[in-house]
């Protein structure tokens, strides 16, 4: 176990490094050689060539591109220095650098919006777990029947329904027309939980739509794959009650299935909601940034894109610790 | 695994739409709902008028609607996006500037009065305009008594020079107008207070503050629009001891602006929300411009734009605070709508959209040719691509739009009865330029907004005779200072045609013409705004005229000079005078739009129902 998880960390900071110098790439070494200068993103209306060149010392962008990379990536380890004007910042770490745009540093921009993300990332996979796996756990029992039809047919509907259409839909219905509920504002929930989860039902139910779409197909396909096995048939034969034979032994290998897939969706999901966020205009990590790539503001960017990656790789790490607990023939070697 | 593979492409497909949504999403593209008609050759008049109006379309453009010195409330300002800065000298978006009127006093400010009436400088923080001297070149304001930031410390005359030195270190506090730096640096190369050797950071020698309550300037040579130039935030008194200290100050004093004005800023969020609160140390006896009326100021950011459409048609939200018009969803129901058209105007916001016809590349090197494109070009339909008549604008001849003092309607290259060109007049022209058959050549614009919209209706005009023009996109974000901004880029690349729209930093006929029309200010190294590359020493003399004269009549007839000079070389192809359609929350007061920014006058507004 132990050989396995630090194996397993290892792994995971090659990974979070190498996203980090793609990205850097993408965004540091990709407009230079296409001819646009990132100073002049950060300069704004006018340029001035002083100012251009002050701007770049400022930033270390006439630093070679791998010294600007290593300074980065120090940043997470030790606290780094910025020039600000009248002094140097100190920048603690872990130090996702300065916002280009407002000067803020980005893990406070980061730990602002964190919130935000997590009660939707909280919200929504317990609703769309719950309703997928059980309406896709009744179609697979009562397969082609008329509720299984409509139910799947439901669900491919949503399935097919960007989330940003289903978000608004809601919005205009729920919230313009019939009026069930006031505009959406994010309220936290140590403020008012009551608010907060008010505000949020519309959220959780337009992110949720797309996945218990996917989780109840899923869920009726794999269920009808295992009532097909040998070992079902004989449990049945044995004289098991059907309750038993269903919950106890065709749930089982799902459930190891569902596992993975809800642990890299939630993973997925702490990095931010981006359609929802900009949709229902919450401040959280995806919004943060979708603005930054509007804005062109590259240190935030890098930030959450960072971030993001690095619960994906968490997420992985636990789905496959819980997979060895599920299902014991899984040995962690 | 099939569902890892699905959930992958899911993956992707949702960052590529959220970058393809951030790409064409912006508050500023509307669609042309309304039918394309031709509004005519004569342009309404500029926003106008002064006195009080009932509530009825286009009101605010034409005095102040629901008048009242009702106090109390909550303004409540929706926004999509975040301010560009609210550090007075990092900030050039006209929004974010007439909303600096809040906490932001000026030596000189707008009147807060309605249309023409607004353009006019008047004393804030000085007693009176500035006093010339020296043949124009020493202009002595003096500052009024009882003036005072928001912590109580009173204003003086070195606070104001601190704030203007600010405009000097561009590596710090870059993204402003930078008139103080290029206008009084006068070869100290001043290096920003942040690296002043001077022991009070006051060491720019052309600016001198004898005394607490008087500053002089000293210019290399006059210029009569200065106390213009002083209504700008970059002249805004800023404390030193709050910018020299690297908590507050520096980068970090967009989040800790100390106020001069009736409001001070009691909480900000960036890309969420600003809050604003009265503040106790301004005095109204010093200030004949600004009231304080509401108790509170919010601005909600980070709005999709239809949904902040659909929370101020609602009366949720007050005002669009970006003021670039509502989506065509919205400009349809208000349109429709008799009861919520009465709250809407659709002011000129003082920017003209027109092409530069560079000169310095080979194909229009000739001015004939140049010409045929001005009777090609398909007024109508360029209207349509900016947003129809009420959504984009309306049609222009000019380049100085009808906001602009001075401004005259003129027509040197008349589109045919219905504006969609004059194509027999197009070919004479390309018969006398040597190219009966068309040439080549290519549009610039940028990869967003109405830019292609606009680029593609021009291409198919040309067509029509000939003129066989390639449209080629650039990133937004360098268009300006990079890519058409340098000549020698224009050249290598043949961007004969540039998609662009210009608007005075401040409403004079100098402030409008200097940076697209002086021969002597073509910016080699990039930033460059005389697109079109002209040098008419008949320009250049009515520019310089109009700095030293204060005879607004000749000022008038300067710009006219100019006007005429442009279009008879035919160096600029305008076609529309900006529109955008706005809507006030009926429970507002004293609602106009003021000629100075081409938006409602913010510091202004007041609530009548007291929430």
């Amino acid at each position: 176990m132990i050989t396995f998880l630090i194996r397993r960390v290892i792994q995971a900071v090659t990974v979070l490094l190498a996203v980090s110098l793609i990205t850097f790439g993408v965004f540091f070494l990709v407009p230079k050689m296409s001819g646009s200068d990132p100073a002049a993103l950060f300069a704004g209306k006018l340029t001035n060539p002083e100012a251009l060149n002050g701007i770049r010392i400022k930033l270390g962008l006439n630093h070679p591109i791998l010294q600007q990379y290593w300074d980065y990536i120090g940043g997470f380890f030790h606290a780094r220095h910025f020039d600000d004007g009248p002094d140097k910042t100190l920048c603690n770490w872990p130090c996702f650098g300065y916002s280009f745009k407002t000067d803020l540093p980005v893990s406070h921009l980061i730990a602002d919006r964190f919130p935000v993300t997590l009660s939707l990332a909280i919200g929504a996979p317990i609703i769309w777990l719950t309703v997928g796996v059980t309406v896709g756990r009744i179609s697979a029992l009562r397969p082609r029947s008329l509720s299984d039809r409509v139910s799947m047919t439901l669900a491919l509907a949503a399935v097919s329904l960007p989330v940003y259409f289903t978000a608004a839909v809601l919005r205009l219905f729920v919230v313009y027309n019939w009026h069930w509920l006031d505009d959406i504002t994010y309220v936290g929930f140590t403020h008012n939980p009551w608010l907060w989860a008010k505000n949020l039902i519309l959220p959780w139910i337009s992110l949720a739509t797309l996945y218990a779409a996917s989780y109840a197909r899923f869920t009726r396909a794999s269920m009808l794959e295992v009532l097909g096995e040998d070992y079902i048939r004989t449990a049945r034969a044995k004289g098991l009650p059907e309750r038993t034979v269903i919950n106890r032994h065709a749930m089982r290998p799902v459930a190891t299935l569902i596992v993975t897939l809800f642990g890299m969706d939630v993973g997925a999901l702490m990095g931010g909601a981006i359609l929802t966020e900009s949709v229902f205009g919450l401040p959280g990590l995806g919004k943060l940034g979708y603005d930054a790539i509007a804005q062109h503001d590259l240190t935030i960017i890098m930030g959450v894109t960072i971030l993001a990656t690095f619960f994906i790789v968490v997420a992985n790490i636990v789905v496959d610790m819980l997979y060895a607990v599920i299902d014991p023939r899984v040995r962690i070697s | 695994m099939s569902n890892r593979r699905s959930k992958a492409a899911f993956a992707a497909t949702s960052v590529v739409l959220a970058i393809a949504v951030a790409a064409c999403g912006s508050s500023s593209s509307k669609g042309g709902s309304t039918a394309p008609t031709s509004s005519g050759v004569a342009p309404t008049t500029a926003n106008g008028g002064t006195g009080n109006v009932a509530a009825a379309f286009n009101a605010g453009t034409k005095g102040v609607v629901n008048a009242s010195t009702k106090t109390g409330g909550t303004l409540n300002y929706l926004a999509t996006a975040d301010f560009d800065s609210l550090d007075p000298a990092r900030t050039y978006y006209a929004y974010s500037i007439d909303f600096q009127r809040y906490f932001s006093r000026t030596l000189m400010a707008y009147d807060a009065k309605p249309g023409v009436a607004g353009t006019k400088a008047v004393p804030d923080l000085a007693t009176g305009p500035g006093q010339v001297s020296n043949g124009g070149k020493t202009i002595t304001y003096t500052l009024k008594d009882g003036i005072k930031f928001q912590d109580g410390t009173p204003i003086t005359s070195k606070d104001v020079k601190y704030g203007i030195e600010r405009d000097f270190a561009q590596d710090v506090l870059p993204g402003g107008p930078t008139y103080n730096m290029d206008m009084l640096d006068e070869g100290q190369k001043y290096p920003g207070p942040y690296k002043d050797k001077d022991p009070n950071h006051l060491g720019l020698k052309s600016v001198q503050t004898p005394d607490d309550k008087t500053i002089v300037f000293n210019l290399a040579s006059p210029y009569s629009d200065w106390d213009y130039i002083m209504t700008l935030p970059t002249a805004a008194p800023v404390e030193a001891k709050v910018d020299l200290d690297p908590a507050t100050g520096g980068a970090k004093y967009a989040s800790h602006v100390v106020s001069s004005g009736p409001y001070m800023i009691q909480s900000y969020q960036p890309n969420k929300s600003l809050v604003l609160v009265k503040n106790p140390n301004w005095d109204q006896s010093t200030d004949t411009i600004r009231h304080q009326l509401v108790d509170k100021v919010t601005v909600t950011m980070g709005l999709d734009s239809d949904d902040m459409d659909k929370r101020l048609l609602s009366g949720q939200g007050d005002i669009e605070i970006e003021s670039t018009g509502v989506q065509s969803t919205a400009q349809t129901s208000i349109l429709r709508d008799p009861k919520l058209k009465a709250n809407a105007d659709a002011p000129l916001t003082g920017f003209t959209r027109f092409f530069a016809l560079n000169q310095n590349v080979p194909e229009l090197s000739n001015v004939d040719c140049r010409k045929a494109i001005e009777y090609a070009a398909n007024k109508v339909d360029l209207q349509t691509a900016r947003g129809g008549p009420i959504g984009g604008g309306d049609i222009a001849t000019t380049v100085a739009p009808p906001t602009l003092p001075g401004y005259q309607s003129f027509n040197d290259y008349p589109s045919g009865a219905d504006n969609t060109g004059d194509l027999a007049q197009a070919k004479a022209e390309l018969a006398k330029c040597g190219q009966p058959n068309g040439f080549h050549t290519n549009i610039a614009t940028t990869n967003k907004g109405k830019g292609p919209k606009v680029a593609t209706a021009l291409q198919a005009a040309l067509a029509r005779v000939g003129i066989k023009a390639d449209i080629q996109q650039f990133d937004s974000s360098n268009y300006y200072s990079t890519t058409i901004g340098t000549p020698s880029n224009v050249k290598s690349k043949d961007l004969g045609i540039q998609v662009v729209g210009w608007g005075a930093d401040f409403p004079t006929g100098y402030g409008y013409f200097s940076a697209i029309a002086d021969g002597r200010k073509i910016l080699q190294a990039g930033g460059n705004s005389n697109w079109a590359e002209v040098n008419d020493p008949a320009i250049n003399a009515a520019l310089d005229d109009m700095t030293q004269t204060t005879d607004q009549s000749k000022k008038d007839a300067d710009v006219q000079t100019i006007d005429k000079a442009l279009m008879a070389g035919a160096y600029y192809l305008p076609f529309t005078y900006d529109k955008a359609l706005t809507y006030r929350n009926p429970r507002l007061t004293n609602v106009y739009v003021t000629g100075a920014a081409g938006m409602y006058d913010f510091v202004s507004i007041g609530t009548d129902d007291g929430k």
